[in-house]
This record gives C-alpha cells, sequence and structure tokens, in this order.
C-alpha cells in the first residue's frame, strides 16, 4: 500500500470519526447540549452579565449566569468578546406568505372577500419558503405572520423562523384575529376621492363592520347556547366568517386592528370600547400614533409600531415623524413593540428599532420592542423575549452591537437547534466574489 | 363679452385665486434660503473627505459656494459665518443615482424608443421629497425616466436646491446628459405581454435596441453626407435620432435598467458593436454573477443595498452585490429609485459592511465619489476637496452607524437642512386640494408620488409595503 493512500484513509477515518462540527455551519439544525462560555449576556434588556456562561439542553435555556457549571457532554461554545441576544421578535410580517412580490401565483396573504375571519395565515406557511434563512441570520428567531387583505382578513400567527411543518414553527400556539379597521385615510397619492367621498365610504364600512358584529355576537350567543343544551336545541346553520368569530367575540382571542391614520386610530378605540373588547385590541401599524398617544395610553393598549423606516404620512409632517413615533408613543406610555411590515427584508428588523432608537425611544427601550414587549404583547414571554433558565433558547451571539450594520451574528438557536448562517445571499457571495473561471475559460 | 374674452378673464380670476393659495407661509422667507450665506467655516469636525482619508479634528472653508480650503486649525476670515462642528461628522453631500423624485411625468411608455423626451421639461421645485432627501445629507440626484421602454427619455442630474422656485435653477450646470435603457420584465411586460408587440422577450429587447442604434448611424450619416455635400437634402429631422446620434457620439451616458446577468452581458456585446463606451448599469441585481466582465467593459452599476425578491428577476440575488462589484473593481453605487426612499442612503451604504467587507471609505464612496464619476459630476462633487462644490453633509455620529443623525446639509455652501432651526412643515406652496387625510400606509415603498422602475410600471404603497399593480401609470 502506497503511504499516500494509507494516509488518506487515515484521514478519510478520522474525517468520520468526527462529530459535525460545531463551527460547521453547513450541516442542517441540530440540537445541543452547548454551553456558550465567556459570554457577555443580554439577559434582559436591563440586565446584562459580563463574563456568564449559557446553558442550552434540548430546546431550553438549562442554566444562565456567571458561575454555571459546563455540563461534560455539551459542545462548548467560546464566546470570548462576544454577546448573547435574545431572539429578536418581528411584529408584523407576511414570512412564508410570499415569496416573490410580483407573481401572484406565490402570494398567499390575501383571500378573495371582505369578510374572510375564518382563514388561517398558519395553514398556508411555507416552511421552506427561501426568505426564511435569509432572515433569521440578523438574529430574527420570531415573526407575527399576517393575512392583509379584506376588512377581516383571518388570523395572524406567531412562528418560529425554524421548522419543517406549519405547526412545528407555530409558537405558544399564538393566533390573532385581524380586522383592518375602516380607514378615512387616501389608499395612495392616486386615491382621488374628495373627502365627502372618503367619509362616506368610511361610514358605510363602520356600519357594516357593525353590522358583522351584531350578527357575531348573536352566532356566538347561538352557539354557546347550543353547546350548553346540544339535546334540546337545533344547531344552526354553519358560517364560516361567523365561526372564525367565534373565539374573539368569547374574548379568548386578541384582535388585531390596523390603523395608522390618527382620525381612524380614534375610531377604532371608541369602537372597541362600545364592543367591550378594548381589552382584546393590539393595534398594529400605527404610523399616525404619536397624534394620538395619549388617547392609546389611556386606553391601555399596546402597539405593534412600523415599519419605522418610513415616510411621514403627511407632506407638512416633519421628516423624522416616523423614525420617531415608537419613542413618542413610549413617552406617553404606550406599550410598544416593532414590525417591519415586511416579507424579503425582515432581517432589517434591527435597524428599525436602531432608527427607532435613534429618534428617541433610546437603545434599552428599543431592544425591549424586540424581546420583551411582543413576547408580553402576544402572551408568550414565559417562553421567549429573554435568557432566562427554562425559556425557550431562542438566542443569537454577536461581535457588537446586535442594531449596527457593521455587526456580524456568528451563531444562532432557535429551540436549541444550532441553525447554519447559510442563506441563498451568503451562498452566492462564496460564489461569486473571485469567480471561477473568471474571464477566461 | 365674447367667449373666449370671458374664458379668458375667468383663467385670470382663476390664476389670481391660485397665485393667493400659492403665496408661501409666513416664515418661508427662511425657507427660501434667499438671503442664506454661502461662505463659512465649518469647524472642529471629524472631516470624511472620502478620497483623500479622514481629518480629525478639522475645518473646511467655503467661499462662493466652493470649498476653498480642507484642514485644521484654519483662521477665520473676518465676518465669516463659523459652525462648531465639534463632536460632528463632516462628509461629501451624498448622491443618489437614482430616483425619480422632482418631476411630475416618469414614463413615456408609448413606445419601445423614445430618445427623444426628458424628464429635465417637468421639474417640479415644490416637491417635499427633496427637502426630505435633504434631511438625510443628500445633495445630488439623478432622477430618471421610468423603465418601461428598452430605450426610454432622457434623465437629468440635479441639485437639491430646495427653496428655489426656477426649475432651471435645478441642473447641474455642465453634467453630461444621460438616458435611459431599459431591460427584461419592464419592457416585455409592458409591451410583450399587455400589447401584443415587440418586445416581448429579452432576445426582442436587444433587437429594438439595436435597431434603433442602427438607424441613428445611418441618420448619422446622412446628415455628414449632406454637410459634405455628398447628399443633396438632409435626412428629415428626428429628435429621436439626434439624441441617439449623440449617444453613438459618446455624448450622452447610458444607465440601463437591468437585472438578470445575461442581458447585462448583452447589452455590452451590442455597445462594442456600435463603439459605445459610457455604460452605467442601474439595479443590476445580478451583475455580481459578470462582475468580471463589467469590469473588464468599465461599465458603472449603481445597485440597491439588500432589496430582492420584489419580482422573478430578482429572486436569485444576494445584498453581497454591492461588495462582490467593488471587490471585482467595478466602479459601483448604493441607489434608492423609490420616493419616499431617498433619505437613508447613508444607512444603505452601512449594509456593506454586514454584507461584505467593506472599508469605511469604500462603503462612504458608494454614495458619493463613485455615482459622481458614473454621472460624468466627479469634477464637481462626490468628496472634501478644493475646489469642489460646497456639498457637504454634517452628522452626529459617524455617517455608517445607526446612531447617526443629519443635522446639516448644505449645497453650494447653502444650508438647505438644518435639523435645528428648520419649522416641521416645510412645503414650499400649500395646495389647497392637498389638506386631506393622509395616506392609509406611508409603507415600505415611500408616499407613491411617481412611480419609479423598480418595477418598471407601477408600484403602488400599500399596506403590505412593496406591492405591484401591473397597469401603467398614468398621472
Amino acid at each position: 500500500m502506497h503511504l499516500h493512500s494509507v494516509f488518506a484513509s487515515l484521514l478519510a477515518a478520522v474525517l468520520l470519526a468526527l462529530p459535525p462540527d460545531v463551527e460547521a455551519q453547513k450541516t442542517p439544525g441540530f440540537q445541543g447540549p452547548f454551553a456558550l462560555v465567556n459570554a457577555t449576556i443580554m439577559v434582559t434588556p436591563d440586565d446584562t452579565l459580563d463574563n456568564g456562561t449559557l446553558v442550552i439542553r434540548g430546546d431550553s435555556i438549562a442554566a444562565v449566569g456567571p458561575t454555571v457549571a459546563v455540563p461534560d457532554e455539551a459542545r462548548e461554545i467560546d464566546a470570548e468578546g462576544l454577546t448573547v441576544y435574545p431572539g429578536f421578535i418581528d411584529s408584523g410580517t407576511r414570512l412564508g406568505l410570499e415569496e416573490v412580490g410580483s407573481l401572484s401565483e406565490t402570494q398567499d396573504y390575501g383571500e378573495i372577500g371582505d369578510l374572510t375571519a375564518h382563514m388561517d395565515a398558519l395553514t398556508a406557511v411555507n416552511p421552506n419558503s427561501v426568505h426564511i434563512p435569509v432572515n433569521r441570520a440578523s438574529g430574527v428567531t420570531t415573526a407575527l405572520t399576517e393575512p392583509t387583505q379584506g376588512r377581516l382578513p383571518g388570523t395572524a400567527a406567531l412562528i418560529s423562523l425554524h421548522g419543517y411543518t406549519p405547526e412545528q414553527m407555530h409558537l405558544g400556539g399564538v393566533k390573532v384575529t385581524k380586522l383592518n379597521f375602516p380607514s378615512t385615510g387616501r389608499t395612495d397619492a392616486d386615491d382621488n376621492r374628495s373627502q365627502e367621498e372618503i367619509d362616506e365610504q368610511a361610514q358605510k364600512a363602520l356600519d357594516e363592520l357593525n353590522e358583522i358584529w351584531d350578527k357575531a355576537e348573536l352566532y356566538a350567543e347561538i352557539d354557546g347556547a347550543v353547546q350548553e343544551q346540544p339535546q334540546s336545541r337545533r344547531t344552526p346553520e354553519f358560517v364560516p366568517v361567523m365561526e372564525g368569530l367565534l373565539p374573539v367575540i368569547r374574548g379568548e382571542q386578541p384582535l388585531l386592528i390596523a390603523a395608522d391614520a390618527a382620525p381612524d386610530i380614534e375610531s377604532a378605540l371608541d369602537w372597541a370600547g362600545e364592543r367591550e373588547v378594548l381589552d382584546q385590541v393590539i393595534l398594529s401599524g400605527a404610523t399616525e400614533g404619536w397624534r394620538v398617544a395619549d388617547q392609546i395610553a389611556e386606553a391601555s393598549v399596546p402597539v405593534l409600531a412600523g415599519s419605522v423606516l418610513s415616510t411621514p404620512t403627511r407632506d407638512s409632517d416633519r421628516y423624522d415623524k416616523v423614525y420617531a413615533n415608537p419613542g413618542l408613543l413610549h413617552e406617553a406610555g404606550v406599550e410598544v413593540a416593532l414590525r417591519t411590515s415586511e416579507v424579503s427584508n425582515v432581517r432589517n428588523l434591527p435597524f428599525h428599532a436602531g432608527f427607532a432608537a435613534t429618534y428617541g425611544l433610546g437603545k434599552t427601550e428599543a431592544l425591549r420592542a424586540v424581546t420583551t414587549t411582543p413576547a408580553r404583547i402576544f402572551g408568550v414571554d414565559d417562553q421567549v423575549g429573554s435568557l432566562e433558565e427554562g425559556k425557550r433558547a431562542n438566542l443569537f451571539v454577536t461581535d457588537g452591537d446586535p442594531f449596527q450594520p457593521r455587526t456580524s451574528v456568528e451563531h444562532l438557536f432557535i429551540d436549541g437547534y444550532k441553525l447554519p448562517l447559510e442563506n441563498r445571499h451568503t451562498e452566492l457571495y462564496d460564489e461569486f466574489l473571485n469567480r471561477n473561471p473568471g474571464l477566461e475559460k | 363679452m365674447t367667449a373666449s374674452l370671458l374664458l379668458r378673464s375667468r383663467l385670470l380670476a382663476v390664476a389670481l385665486v391660485l397665485a393667493l393659495l400659492l403665496v408661501p407661509p409666513a416664515d418661508a422667507q427662511d425657507m427660501l434660503r434667499a438671503d442664506a450665506p454661502d461662505d463659512w467655516l465649518i469647524q472642529n469636525a471629524t472631516v470624511l473627505t472620502v478620497t483623500n482619508g479622514t481629518i480629525e479634528n478639522g475645518d473646511v472653508l467655503v467661499r462662493d459656494g466652493v470649498i476653498e480650503e480642507v484642514g485644521q486649525d484654519l483662521t477665520v476670515p473676518s465676518g465669516l459665518e463659523t459652525y462648531d462642528a465639534g463632536d460632528q461628522y463632516v462628509m461629501p453631500g451624498i448622491i443618489d443615482a437614482h430616483q425619480h423624485i422632482a418631476i411630475s411625468d416618469v414614463n413615456e411608455a408609448t413606445n419601445p424608443v423614445t430618445a427623444e423626451v426628458g424628464v429635465g421639461d417637468v421639474i417640479d421645485p415644490y416637491d417635499i421629497s427633496m427637502y426630505r432627501g435633504l434631511a438625510g445629507g443628500l445633495t445630488t440626484i439623478h432622477t430618471m425616466h421610468g423603465s418601461a421602454n428598452p430605450i426610454g427619455g432622457r434623465n437629468e442630474t440635479m441639485k437639491l436646491r430646495y427653496g428655489e422656485t426656477d426649475p432651471d435653477a435645478f441642473p447641474i450646470e455642465g453634467a453630461p446628459r444621460t438616458l435611459k435603457f431599459a431591460l427584461g420584465e419592464n419592457p416585455t411586460g409592458v409591451y410583450g405581454e399587455r400589447r401584443n408587440m415587440q418586445p416581448g422577450t429579452r432576445m426582442g429587447v436587444e433587437q429594438v435596441i439595436r435597431e434603433a442604434l442602427a438607424e441613428a448611424e445611418r441618420y448619422r450619416d446622412a446628415k455628414q453626407a449632406y454637410q459634405n455635400g455628398e447628399r443633396d437634402r438632409p435626412p428629415e429631422h428626428s429628435e429621436r435620432m439626434e439624441v441617439l446620434a449623440d449617444v453613438l457620439a459618446g455624448d450622452i451616458i447610458v444607465q440601463t435598467h437591468s437585472y438578470r446577468a445575461d442581458e447585462i452581458l448583452m447589452v455590452m456585446n451590442v455597445f462594442k458593436d456600435f463603439g459605445i463606451d459610457d455604460l452605467v448599469f442601474q439595479h443590476v441585481n445580478e451583475g455580481f454573477k459578470v462582475a468580471p466582465e463589467l469590469a473588464e467593459f468599465g461599465a458603472g452599476a449603481s445597485v440597491f443595498s439588500d432589496w430582492w425578491a420584489y419580482k422573478f428577476e430578482v429572486y436569485y440575488s444576494t445584498a453581497y452585490n454591492a461588495a462582490i462589484l467593488t471587490e471585482n473593481g467595478v466602479n459601483t453605487s448604493i441607489n434608492t429609485d423609490i420616493p419616499g426612499q431617498q433619505r437613508d442612503l447613508y444607512h444603505q451604504a452601512a449594509k456593506t459592511q454586514r454584507y461584505g467587507d467593506l472599508s469605511d471609505d469604500e462603503a462612504l464612496a458608494l454614495i458619493t465619489i463613485n455615482p459622481a464619476r458614473q454621472l460624468g459630476i466627479e469634477d464637481r462633487v462626490g468628496s472634501i476637496e478644493e475646489g469642489k462644490d460646497a456639498d457637504l453633509a454634517v452628522f452626529s455620529e459617524h455617517p455608517l452607524s445607526i446612531y447617526t443623525q443629519p443635522l446639516r446639509t448644505y449645497v453650494d455652501g447653502v444650508v438647505r437642512f438644518d435639523h435645528e432651526d428648520d419649522p416641521d412643515d416645510m412645503r414650499l406652496r400649500v395646495d389647497p386640494e392637498g389638506t386631506a387625510p393622509p395616506v392609509k400606509k406611508p409603507a415600505h415603498a415611500g408616499g407613491a408620488h411617481h412611480p419609479h422602475c423598480l418595477e418598471g410600471a407601477v408600484l403602488h404603497a400599500t399596506e403590505e409595503g412593496l406591492s405591484l399593480k401591473n397597469g401603467l401609470h398614468n398621472h
């Protein structure tokens, strides 16, 4: 046997014997246990450990602290000079529901019809969307993904950015029913309706909403009665949209109200008060929230604000009003989380947060707005949003401030799975930075 | 009173009413910057020259709107306005190589070849988008014709002299003319798909361009022959052919909307055949795939920082495009295209440090000297150098930091954005019809005041953000 081939066999044997390399990002995601050592750990936005250890076992954080022992079987990751952050939460996207922006056959967020409250976004989430690995590479581990079309488009779902079925991705069973509140705003610059037309149509839409809500309340009442006495009551006709509204009417599911113009936000709050659903309401968008911040605070309604990197609603507004909106809402006492309203660039959530921080929200509060605050708003603060023992191991490790563009994400974990950071964008970079062949072949 | 007199007096009355409505608000004098100085000494700044390194604790002396001196501890000439930029950063005014703001029309989508039109004829001095650009350190824009036609109209290279009310005050004097070309889905969608005419494919796009350039060669030759006395009559005058003949002569820089690698190569091959050298690719999402070819041709590339998947031809994209192109020696810029997005180019440039490994100067060059070169105005703008126009952007922190805020923007030495002193409402003209409520959602795409050529025809700002409408824009 040639010395070369002996060496080759030995090398092959050694390579085969090696466990999947923790640093080899090209392997699919796999669980630990892992121990991140010598790390700066942002446990919560106002509690950072300087030189700590974080142990991941199964899908959870098993231990975190300054003097935690590293289990023997754990893969150790030296995080010297690095910082561990809880995975960021984007409170409004269409992730998994759209692949290509101009091709309707790749879009599943807008069902036909105005009243489609029974539509369930989760069912159409494509777990293998190319967008998911692209976006999580910036540390976004969780997103609310929403249907968008019509008055009552359906239910949005909170998803983890890892999993091979929608159910595996579904986080904490969170679903919220979406309502696009009747708007007195113009849809775009081509909207040439007169003020009278706009008001008339908004009023008509509000009347229709009230009508549907009356029916939904009645439907829920009948349904409740039937469930109490199934023998003596006749089951009413099955009305899908009414079925879809049952969890909201019964107070079991949050109502996500999308409204942006200040008068619409005010009307939405009034309406929710009259309908006695105010305590279930989460306001979304709220681009002009700053104009009515006190009323929102008064109503104790949380806001999913964004997108932040956006233009003022009115030509007369100061150039930075949308950047400043989250800060102004917070100052008024409103609980604020952030949303990108994106699909392909959910990865920019840290930059939306950075702009909000710069224009008044401040860095700590901006961190909350993408971690602990949305976790609380969606009722999953026992599972995600911070790096406390027992929570899901949704976290990422960076070489710097996660809001800074120049910072790189070094490691990413979702549900304890150490995930590859490779995605379409990095793969094309690797292939084409020094293309081979170059000019000559 | 005759009908026409009646009409005329009515028009006069309307004009008077309009004139009253157009009277600027009380404090508008400042907003017009009518008496604003263009002599300044900016002191104690970190000066990011982009082309000659960084000067700590530096001063910039501005005289008559021109950078007279850059250095440390410059003496204050008597009577000169000073600005203490201690702890602040000064960089060259930012250049957006692809926008559609400050014009009232974008797309002459009536023919596959419309080289005769130009957006310089429809400049709108009152567009608040200009001020919002200034508030992001932007001082120069290349405001472009749309991308419906394989050969579209002329673009305009303008300074954001917001406050001027004469449309002629905006174009940069002596800047080379540029002409829009467009490839791929937009022209094939507008003509093939919707009108069942050529071009319906990328093959057709090539032939439309070849045919037009070949016709222009004959036009040029016929003119020449007439001038040489070899022909009795000149060819029938065609403004379209005049412009294309100037492209052949190298007097106009062609700016080509493009996405896919094959069509990028196609245009370079066509241009080689016609002996045309001045070529910049716009969007060029797959430029990274043919970076060596782009570098060899000497073509520029003006890209988005990270936008992708908004249509099929940008599905196989990478945010590392600018970095790959730069590392391969292609003169590269980053642009924003979408009205509303022109405010944060400094942030878009910063992303090349996440998606790639560009130095601060390389990243800043993407929005300053590189686009200046692509527009042929690098002698005037794009860096902080003595003798150049005093287009300067002052930031609270390094402009590539997420925590920076633009504080002041100078155009030709005049402060046209001031974070401290400007009123919230910077409209120069209040549209009596424009007091209606805001758009439902000022989505990602911005106010959608104008269509642009991200998707060629129309991109609408909707609740969902970027959203396509397949109809043609009909403003």
